[in-house]
């Protein structure tokens, strides 16, 4: 049975982009076992000859031609839904470097 | 009242000029002004819109489609140009997200004349199966306002139960449209995997994902989803398939049809309402002259599991997005970008999002990819082989979509790993990309709805709908309406 610390969890928490409170971690930890275990079933099942199914009707790779479709929205309406600054058409964010 | 006409009545109506497409839109209005309020089932009013179109519509007097001036609602999640899209999220919801275009659907319905007046709530972003991850709160069963409508299409399928539209749209990735299809009492139908487009349609789970309409009737379903089925070069994964004409097909002859009864859908603990109210309906489809077979799908008890690895994996993909640029939620003070991306998501993502991003990242992660995502997908494998198994010597199956009728809001809470298992009957038809339908087929003692599932063929909607439609035909199920 999975059992996640909550070191364990602050990890996740930090690879998701997710900052947890103590009390937050303390509540998580049992959840996402209690989870775990549950999908743990899958464990049973003799998988040693089946192939993956990513997809289920099997389509594959569906081409098109490389084009510009000219009726999507402008620029102007795709900026104008960032809650950020826009400055030059660009959306201004916080630095990455600090 | 206009608010209570199916598409079909609707359209006679409009067609002989008894109605105007105007008065259809504002009784669908009035309906909603009156019981929303008891229900929460609609997040968003696009009335003034509507009407305006509406009028249009009554001017150019054509009512060649049967969908042309009929209203609507969407949920919360297909993108409309203009109008707040939100998911029922904090993250989307605090700067009201406006898409600048319309999905695929939302355009096809316009484009024959449909008038779309609103949006439904739903779980945030579709995760969960009572709508009670809401940022706008839980919507009530119209039966028994103490009990939740189901989820997550829980608006839509609460609207039409209580006639604020004439149909609404939904999404399946788990169940979404046929549990509470079911809990509602409506009828409501998960296509094939790719048989509709989901461009446009904010994704949770990219290979599970279907969107689908939930509706009054069974013809009324077949009319909506051939008006929303077919290629869309802007989703790679919809079909080449031909779209069968549904509507213009349905005779309710279903004699020598084959039908199948899983054995692993009805255990000894099963609901013994539910069981009386699923074999009274294979008593119906036997004297309408089809063959019941008892078969076995023995991977059943895999797929809630299997779900749950494969959903998540690809939630935390998909929940990428949302990081606070290009839409949503903002935070002023970070101290720089990662910093900025936590606080974001940290304010705007409710616990089910959390949980299922943070299991998702762990299924996926360096050490655990092959026991956990890799492994469900083999086990995908089998299930989808236990229903091409059972389709060699059956037509169609049928079982019931959930293993009891609406419970009590706020049942599950703390509890996710039993939330899951609401969905027990409906992810094994995920798995397995084939299409499903739930229609009305009984009731409890006090009087909450349960549904019937028929599944078929992978593109195989055309002989559900047709089962469908003579089970309906023989019944009077889907003519009771809830009292509120």
């Amino acid at each position: 049975m999975a059992t996640l610390s909550n070191d364990d969890v602050r990890h996740i928490g930090k690879l998701c982009r997710l900052n947890l409170s103590d009390e937050e971690v303390k509540r998580l930890g049992p959840e996402l076992s209690s989870i775990l275990s549950f999908v743990d079933k899958l464990q049973e099942v003799d998988t040693s000859s089946v192939e993956p199914t990513p997809q289920p009707t099997g389509i594959t790779n569906g081409f098109r031609e490389d084009e510009v479709v000219a009726d999507g929205p402008t620029r102007e309406e795709l900026l104008a839904t960032s809650p950020l600054p826009i400055v030059d058409n660009q959306i201004q964010t916080p630095s990455a470097h600090g | 009242m206009g608010n209570t006409l199916t598409i079909v009545e609707a359209h006679a109506k409009l067609k002989a000029k008894e109605i105007t497409s105007e008065q259809l839109v504002q009784s669908c209005i009035d309906r909603i002004e009156s019981v929303d309020g008891k229900l929460n089932a609609v997040v968003y009013k696009n009335f003034e819109r509507a009407l305006e179109q509406a009028k249009k519509i009554d001017a150019a007097g054509k009512f060649d489609h049967p969908l042309t001036g009929i209203p609507f609602l969407t949920k919360d999640v297909y993108c409309e140009k203009g109008i707040p899209t939100t998911a029922c999220s904090n993250v989307l919801r605090s700067k009201d997200y406006a898409p600048p275009f319309d999905c695929t659907t939302i355009q096809r319905l316009h484009a024959v004349g449909a008038i779309s007046i609103g949006k439904t709530n739903t779980d945030e972003f579709t995760q969960g199966a009572s709508t009670e991850t809401s940022c706008y709160g839980v919507t009530k069963n119209p039966w028994d306002t103490s009990c939740v409508a189901g989820g997550s299409s829980g608006g839509s399928a609460a609207a039409v139960a209580a006639d604020e539209c004439i149909f609404a749209l939904g999404t399946d990735t788990g169940g979404s449209i046929r549990q509470p299809a079911a809990f509602c009492g409506c009828t409501g139908i998960r296509p094939t995997y790719g048989r509709t487009s989901r461009y446009g349609v904010m994704s949770m789970a990219s290979s599970l994902d279907t969107i689908g309409p939930l509706c009054k009737s069974i013809e009324d379903m077949a009319i909506v989803l051939e008006a929303i089925s077919g290629k869309d070069p802007l989703d790679a994964t919809t079909g080449d398939t031909e779209v069968p004409q549904y509507a213009g097909t349905l005779n309710g002859d279903i004699k020598g049809m084959k039908l199948g009864l899983p054995k692993e859908y009805f255990s000894d603990g099963m609901n013994e309402e539910m069981k009386t109210a699923v074999m009274d309906a294979v008593e119906v489809l036997k004297n309408l002259g089809a063959e019941i077979i008892d078969i076995s799908l023995p991977h059943t008890e895999y797929a809630t599991p299997c779900y749950y690895v494969i959903c998540p994996s690809e939630v935390s993909s998909n929940m990428a997005r949302y990081d606070g640029i290009r839409f949503g939620h903002t935070v002023s003070g970070a101290d720089d970008l990662v910093d900025y991306y936590h606080k974001t998501r940290t304010e705007g993502f409710g616990d089910e999002v959390k949980r299922r991003i943070m299991i998702g990242t762990y299924a996926l992660s360096a050490g655990y990819y092959d026991a956990y995502y890799r492994q469900a997908l083999k086990v995908r494998t089998l299930i989808k082989k236990d229903f091409e198994d059972a389709y060699q010597s059956v037509d169609a199956i049928i079982a019931p979509v959930t293993p009891s009728a609406a419970f009590t809001i706020g049942t599950h809470e703390g509890d996710p790993v039993a939330m899951y298992l609401e969905d027990v009957f409906l992810d094994p038809q995920v798995m397995a990309g084939i299409p499903a339908l739930s229609v009305p087929c009984g009731e409890t003692k006090e009087g909450l709805p349960l549904g019937l599932q028929i599944m078929g063929k992978q593109w195989g909607e055309s002989e559900i709908l047709n089962i469908a439609h003579a089970y309906e035909q023989a019944t009077d199920w889907n003519e009771k309406k809830p009292n509120l």
